[in-house]
């Protein structure tokens, strides 16, 4: 039964047997995933891509924690990502720092600036809160992009890394991602359920009843900045390391309205929505990159092309894809993925009703 | 050299100063922040450049053609995608124009690829008038008579005609507005079709001065916005004041102290003004009540 009948089990991480069932065969699967991938190909999957798809949920818990969970619309994540990947990259290759202290200093380095982007933050709601994170994203790459010690227009090259003296694969570096993720998924659930994340929830519900109840509004809001900014920087790191070069220029306003979509997609306020999303869009923006090698659509898209478009840029047929995904979310299932299952839910648990 | 930058960043400020009065037009009567204004401006420059190039039509036709195009794209995406929405939240309304955005961005990457092109602007953008020691381009010279033309032009329109009159009291009080009879719902068409044409406007003039490819409207979009807050979300003067000035500042900045960070005045302006007087310059500032 769903009736809590004390505080503790209202904090708990499993909620019931099922639910713990269900995560130890999921963690399972994403152990045995890299295998999977490389014996059968499911969907044309690689190991980078889900390597990369990891990465994007990180991303995407952090950036819920501030948009579903506090309220504050933000803008700016491809910022944050940036930080996060060049500090990493630089701390590794200039002062050989080890990848398992790099991370989490590059993480915090990110968060101090989540807190500064946090303080102005305090003052402004809405649309204009989305003006200045909006303002900073595109701000920082301009630093990074007018600054030597980054590489300048033509950004650095990571590290080969190396695990026990021997160079390190992709498949090695899934299963270090796949723990950090999984530690900063477990982290993301107790936040939410301990004090904060429920001054977090108060917050977004209404600050001024929040601070009424006694939230110290400063303290709440510019913690979620630094809690998703560090979420971000973490993965901005990995990401630097999966890529194996990083540039400015690929930290554009499209990757954070990206990150957003991704939110909006899984669903508010839901963690397991946001991995959901962050799955199916890192998925679809991959294949529909190159559209012309799906089969049957390809060559006929590729033909209209050459009549009536420029097939260059057929690439960009991803981003219309997803400029669609985000307004028909919006308003047709404003809760994405997450409110769809819970539509489902309801419907078998009351089923003949 | 001051005066000369003073100049040139009036020129370019004008170009903000409409885009930011496009923006605020809709922001005034429907609360929803347009972040697709720069990509609608974008593809209405590439249509009078595909009128121009491919079809040879002279170009006051292709003026008048680019704004029809202009309206019923606006009238399309209010119609189809912003009223269809029930009972939007702030953040679902940004959605909402955030994905119009990638749609445009996307439909013009596809059908003109990322190449860089030059848009046939009648006037020329080497050849410049001497005032007196002062050197400015024909191109600045006539991007300043055509936000001034456009400026009194909105004015007069809100000021003295029947529909700006109509739009000012649907801005301050639908509920009101429609028992006095007038059609909000027709009101805000209009709304996002006037703040089209006018972004249209900034789009060709912007090309003029720079390149058209896809991606051209993505800075002045912030510096629309940097205008917008810094003479107030609600209200026009306001937005050309700031346009104005926020053109001026960035070209003293990159004149004097450092050429390559000009772009991040734009931010820091949006968040000194915020921080210091959100409502903007010329705006009044509204509290709200519980």
């Amino acid at each position: 039964m769903d009736i809590k009948r004390n505080y503790y089990e209202d904090i708990e991480l499993f909620k019931s047997n099922t639910i713990l069932v269900w995560s130890i065969l999921f963690l399972i699967f994403l152990t045995i995933l890299p295998w999977l991938i490389t014996k059968y190909h499911p969907l044309g999957l690689s190991i980078y891509i889900a390597n990369l798809i990891m990465v994007h949920a990180i991303v995407a818990i952090g950036l819920n924690i501030l948009v579903g969970y506090t309220g504050q619309i933000s803008m700016g994540h491809a910022g944050f990502f940036a930080i996060g990947a060049f500090t990493a990259v630089i701390l590794v290759s200039n002062w050989s720092f080890p990848l398992f202290i790099a991370l989490p200093i590059a993480g915090f380095i990110t968060s101090i600036f989540g807190f500064i982007l946090g303080l102005p933050a305090l003052r402004l709601k809405g649309p204009y809160l989305a003006i200045a994170t909006l303002g900073f994203g595109m701000t920082i790459t301009t630093v990074i992009k007018h600054m030597e010690f980054f590489g300048g227009r033509m950004g650095l090259q990571a590290p080969k890394l190396e695990l026990f003296g021997t160079p390190m694969k992709d498949i090695h570096f899934y299963y270090v991602i796949m723990i950090i993720a999984v530690i900063m998924v477990i982290g993301a659930f107790k936040l939410i359920k301990t004090r904060v994340g429920r001054a977090f929830i108060a917050i977004r519900d209404s600050d001024i009843a929040a601070e009424a109840m006694g939230v110290n509004l400063t303290y709440y809001k510019t913690l979620a900045f630094a809690v998703s900014a560090f979420y971000t920087g973490v993965a901005g790191g990995l990401f630097a390391f999966i890529l194996g070069f990083i540039n400015p220029e690929s930290f554009h306003l499209i990757m954070s309205i990206t990150f957003l979509a991704m939110v909006v997609v899984g669903g508010l306020g839901s963690i397991m929505g946001s991995i959901c999303g962050a799955t199916l869009m890192t998925f679809l923006d991959i294949k529909l990159q190159a559209i012309q090698d799906i089969s049957f659509i390809g060559p006929a898209l590729v033909t209209f092309s050459q009549k009536y478009m420029s097939v260059a840029g057929i690439s960009n047929i991803a981003v219309i894809v997803y400029g669609l995904i985000m307004i028909l979310i919006v308003l047709f299932e404003p809760l994405g993925i997450f409110g769809f299952w819970i539509r489902c839910k309801k419907y078998w648990k009351t089923w003949p009703f | 050299m001051f005066g000369q930058l003073v100049v040139s960043g009036l020129a370019v400020g004008a170009c903000y100063a409409m885009l930011a009065i496009a923006m605020v037009i809709i922001y005034k009567t429907s609360e929803v922040l347009n972040f697709a204004q720069g990509e609608m401006a974008m593809i209405s420059t590439f249509i009078a450049f595909m009128f121009i190039e491919m079809y040879q039509i002279p170009f006051h036709y292709t003026l008048a053609l680019t704004f029809l195009f202009a309206i019923l794209l606006a009238v399309f995406f209010e119609l189809v995608f912003l009223r269809q929405a029930k009972d939007p939240t702030v953040l679902g309304l940004i959605i909402i124009t955030l994905g119009f955005e990638m749609v445009l961005m996307g439909f013009a990457g596809w059908k003109w690829g990322p190449d860089q092109r030059a848009f046939p602007f009648p006037v020329s953008n080497i050849e410049a008038y001497n005032v007196s020691g002062l050197i400015i381009s024909k191109i600045n010279f006539w991007t300043l008579i055509v936000s001034l033309i456009l400026m009194l032009i909105l004015f007069l329109f809100f000021r003295y005609t029947k529909l700006g009159i109509a739009m000012r009291a649907t801005q301050q009080n639908q509920l009101a507005a429609r028992v006095m009879g007038i059609r909000t719902k027709w009101i805000f068409s209009f709304t996002w079709a006037l703040s089209s044409m006018v972004g249209a406007v900034a789009g060709m003039l912007i090309a003029a001065l720079g390149v058209l490819d896809p991606p051209m409207m993505m800075d002045p979009l912030l510096k629309g916005f940097a205008s917008g807050v810094l003479g107030g979300m609600t209200s026009l003067p306001g937005a050309a004041l700031g346009g104005a000035m926020l053109g001026i500042i960035e070209n003293l900045f990159g004149g004097y102290v450092s050429l390559s960070f000009k772009s991040v005045v734009a931010f820091a302006i949006i968040v000194l003004m915020l921080c210091v007087k959100p409502s903007g310059l010329l705006a009044k500032h509204y509290v709200k009540k519980v």
